[in-house]
């Protein structure tokens, strides 16, 4: 399928105009993806550009793969074509903000730390506590999927995402939803692009309703449990109260021993407005010695008057101790994103900690949390495999298979303990996913175990949006 | 419809769940709206076999398939535009399951809304989204509008409570979509299929988040003398960055006629009152009431009334709630538009609203979830006049395209159905349409199930009309 990489370069350079265009190989390995390179770099720099460059790819049957800050680029199954990398970083500008209706139109290329810097300027942001924040793209985000532990308070992306403009795979721009915060305007496609890998369309501008930042400052709470059954007792009091947490994260011991041994090695931008003073990118302190590796930790965050952080504080601690507790750490706002930086970078830490980590993302219901991370821990143990769990407070888990070295050996024990890890899921009427894998277990395995009923629906969908199959082809089977 | 064809469907359903005679078809051929669409045959299905087997045999037959809630919708989306079978919920209307640690409820879709909440009462738990017409309307038909309501401005709307559906598509098929947590691999089709009005699906299981009934409560009267101060504090209150659970809008003409009628206790003088409502900690509470007040005072507030007690807070919400019942003493008919403006547009469109009814000679009241920038403008006619008819279309036309015009929606929880599908074009291209269409076409290629929904059918006349043939039909009495 591939054609001559320097015709191509040629063609597309005298089919597309002003859009700047690269070929040469060392660039062209920037955008690798699963070791599979570009024939040639497109940087389109408005959304018409981007349609011209898709009709052109619809024509030549050309597979298109759109890439942002390439964070992320790792995420589903392997490519199964790979022609042009769409570089979206030059569209990068905020299109319209409307502070008194909290609402704002964004290019998909901006990165998020430069849109929430924006929005900082009026006291509020968008809740995306995202992975590689310093660097990582909105447009990245959305098609990644990719979720936040502020999920917890605000939702995921599909509850604020209002509407969204985007070239379909025939090379039309189109749009779904609109500028307003509540809207039943036609079919909501722009949900269909959260997670979508860039599958069904190119994301050009995306639409959200931003929220006011926590003004008054924000708390940090971290109880540690000996075991799991303690941070879980307490995971569920919390959940039976009225207390409605920024963020609530249950982090396993191997997990708490990364984050006091280690420092992401993404540079550091705050994310609330009170930590956003420092707007030099630098790295996080070290965790305090309140921070106990080898336990289970339960981390919360909260904010709002001195009334309401007092009543916090009280509850919380009295809920911690009545769940036996072994110690319980309040943080202000300078020692607080020593670990919520490192909560929030958990995915970019696992990465750098083992290139060829395996990390799973699975989603079952928080009262099956118990059993569940018994058995994750018995079948990476069988398995001779260093293991790591963060779960969130509604349901989401992140397990990381940590294996030291890659060679066929490990490959074949992550792959075995991978089919465990999906039965175990599916058994539990869960879904499992893998989200970080190396290429050559993805060759071996389906990235979502096994195949759900409403897999011939998507097909459908795929087919709907893009009916040559240009857009990232393969990365849903 | 001949009778061998009633036969066939009465054979597989029984005699009781199958009408034909026109004088029970008379019941089933309008809704809360202005447009009317009788059926040809109405069935009552009791499982998601039925379901199925109803849309096998009208596929076999080539007859159009519509799905009913209870016909509270306000656009005409559950009407049998041309005809055909019309499946009525009613009868489906079992909660199934109750999942309180989890907070989730399985429903059938002829549950009514207002019952899910009490049922799930007990456990301190709620169903959040909650229309005017939570005491009759269905959950099925909250799905397929993606149903709002006055707490949707802190809660979100129908389709942030949705984690799942058990659909049947046109040919019977019967898939299930989402997850009981939410967080499904794949493409959003949950998110896809809540509010596509039943034009891809017919839902028969829905399964919904329980929120947790906050432990404080506020509810503020704020009263004013002009319309202005009114929409001046709804932008100063999303401006200071509190997010109350409800603001709700009543001009003066509104509120005098339905203190008429309810005796609510709204000030008869007044221009406009705020309905104001805050929930969380008892702390948080406190600290929102008195920003509030503030914000009232601010803008001249005659006075700001907290209600005392329950039975206070309650008679002012069933002010509130039946004011479209109110209404209907004073008019033979109705027309409640369902624009949404961006929030910070909120005066200048409320004056707009007023010259446009000056304009065409009718009072158009307001009464809307002013939080949210939805508009509620209502204007009274007599049907059987029917130039006065056509005026009421027309201004109701001219105000939806104001909101178009300052960057807003055609409609924000009330859905497109039958009543809008030819505003359409004003927010929508022809690439826009092209792909919703393929879309559709993707699980509904037929158009067999709810057709005329949605899209325009003067789509290529190059002029938008501002009504649809059967606007002009005898009203409903």
């Amino acid at each position: 399928m591939m054609n001559g990489s320097s015709s191509l370069a040629a063609r597309l350079e005298s089919a597309l105009g002003p859009t700047q265009m690269v070929s040469d190989a060392a660039i062209c390995a920037n955008y690798a993806v699963d070791e599979m390179i570009p024939s040639a770099v497109a940087k389109p720099s408005s959304p018409e550009e981007i349609a011209e460059l898709v009709r052109f790819a619809a024509r030549e049957k050309l597979a298109v793969i759109p890439s942002g800050a390439r964070t992320k680029l790792r995420i589903g199954m392997t490519p199964a074509r790979y022609d042009i990398a769409l570089d979206m970083s030059a569209l990068n500008k905020i299109v319209h903000y409307d502070p008194g209706d909290l609402t704002l139109g964004v290019d998909a290329g901006t990165p998020i730390a430069k849109l929430n810097a924006t929005l900082f300027e009026h006291q509020q942001f968008l809740p995306l506590l995202v992975p590689w924040y310093s660097l990582t793209t909105i447009g990245g985000t959305i098609a990644s999927g990719i979720d936040s532990p502020l999920r917890q308070f605000y939702g995921t992306a599909r509850d604020f995402l209002i509407g969204a403009e985007f070239v379909d795979g025939t090379g039309k721009l189109c749009k779904s939803g609109g500028r307003v915060v509540k809207n039943v305007t036609g079919h909501d496609l722009h949900k269909l692009l959260i997670g979508s890998l860039g599958t069904l369309a190119v994301i050009a501008r995306l639409n959200f309703r931003t929220f006011p930042a926590p003004l008054v400052g924000s708390r940090g709470f971290v109880a540690s449990f000996p075991n799991a059954e303690g941070a879980l007792a307490l995971r569920r009091a919390v959940a039976q109260s009225s207390l409605t947490p920024l963020t609530f994260d249950i982090v396993g011991p191997a997990l708490a021993q990364i984050f006091a041994s280690r420092t992401p090695a993404t540079p550091e931008t705050g994310v609330f407005a009170d930590e956003n003073r420092n707007t030099n990118p630098s790295s996080l302190q070290p965790v305090g010695d309140w921070f106990r590796p080898h336990e289970w930790q339960l981390c919360a965050a909260f904010a709002g008057t001195p009334e309401v952080l007092d009543r916090y504080a009280r509850d919380l601690r009295r809920l911690a101790t009545e769940s036996c507790a072994a110690s319980v750490a309040f943080l202000d706002e300078a020692t607080r994103p020593a670990v919520w930086g490192r909560l929030r970078e958990t995915l970019s830490l696992l990465l750098e900690f083992s290139p060829d980590a395996t990390v799973f993302k699975i989603s079952v219901l928080p009262s099956q949390y118990g059993a569940l991370f018994a058995s994750l821990r018995q079948i990476a143990d069988q398995a001779g495999l260093p293991h790591a769990l963060v779960a969130r407070g509604g349901g989401t888990i992140y397990f990381t298979l940590l294996p030291g070295s890659a060679n066929d050996e490990t490959t074949r024990r992550v792959a075995q303990a991978a089919t465990q890890i999906f039965q175990l899921i599916s058994a539990a009427d869960g879904d499992a996913t893998l989200v970080f894998a190396p290429p050559a277990l993805k060759a071996s395995a389906d990235i979502r175990g096994s195949s759900r009923s409403d897999i011939a629906l998507m097909r459908k969908l795929k087919s709907a949006f893009d009916p040559q199959d240009i857009l990232v082809p393969g990365r849903f089977t | 419809m001949n009778s061998s064809l009633i036969r066939e469907f009465e054979d597989s359903l029984g005699t009781a769940s199958v009408l034909y005679r026109p004088e029970d078809l008379l019941l089933y051929e309008y809704d809360g709206s202005v447009e009317k669409g009788r059926p040809d045959l109405v069935v009552f299905p009791t499982t998601r076999e039925q379901v199925s087997h109803i849309a096998k045999l009208a596929a076999k037959h080539h007859l159009p398939i519509v799905g009913w809630g209870a016909g509270a919708g306000l656009s005409g989306g559950a009407l049998a535009r041309t005809g055909g079978v019309m499946l009525v919920f009613a009868r489906m209307n079992c909660i199934l399951e109750l999942d309180v640690a989890n907070q989730r409820a399985v429903v059938q879709p002829g549950v009514v809304n207002y019952e899910l909440t009490c049922a799930a009462e007990p456990h301190g738990l709620y169903f959040a989204p909650d229309p005017s017409s939570w005491k009759s309307c269905t959950i099925g038909g909250n799905v397929a509008e993606n149903a709002g309501g006055p707490h949707t401005l802190a809660y979100g709307v129908t389709t942030n409570h949705v984690t799942a559906l058990e659909l049947v598509l046109p040919d019977g098929e019967i898939v299930r979509v989402g997850s009981k947590q939410g967080d499904a691999p794949g493409y959003d089709l949950t998110g896809l299929f809540v509010g596509s009005e039943g034009t891809l699906a017919l839902v028969t299981e829905i399964t919904v988040k329980l929120a947790r009934k906050p432990e404080a409560l506020k509810t503020l009267l704020a009263v004013f003398d002009t319309v202005d101060d009114g929409a001046e504090t709804v932008v100063d209150i999303t401006v200071r960055a509190i997010t109350p659970s409800a603001c709700e809008m009543l001009d003066g003409w509104t509120l005098r006629a339905v203190e008429d009628y309810i005796h609510a206790g709204f000030p008869m003088d007044s221009a406009a009152v705020l309905l104001i409502e805050v929930e969380g900690l008892t702390e948080t509470v406190g600290a929102q009431a008195a920003a509030i007040i503030e914000a009232c005072n601010a803008h001249h507030a005659r006075e700001v009334r907290v209600a005392r007690d329950n039975a206070e807070r309650e008679l002012l919400w069933k002010g509130r709630k039946n004011a479209f019942g109110a209404l209907g003493r004073l008019a033979p008919s109705n027309y409640v538009l369902d624009g949404v403006i961006p929030r910070s547009k909120l005066r200048q469109a409320l004056r707009r609203i007023q010259k446009v009814g000056e304009q065409y000679g009718f009072q158009i009241g307001n009464i809307f979830h002013a939080g949210d920038g939805n508009l509620h403008p209502i204007v009274l006619f007599d049907p059987r006049d029917k130039k006065q008819f056509e005026r009421a279309l027309q201004a109701a036309a001219e105000i939806i395209r104001y909101c178009v015009e300052v960057g807003g929606a055609l409609t924000g929880e009330h859905g497109i159905g039958m009543e809008k599908s030819e505003l359409m074009p004003l927010l929508f291209s022809d690439a826009d349409f092209d792909l919703m269409r393929r879309v559709h076409d993707a699980f509904n290629p037929d158009s067999s199930l709810n057709p005329g929904k949605i899209f325009p059918l003067s789509r290529g006349c190059g002029e938008i009309r501002v009504h649809s043939q059967s606007s002009t039909a005898p009203l409903r009495p």
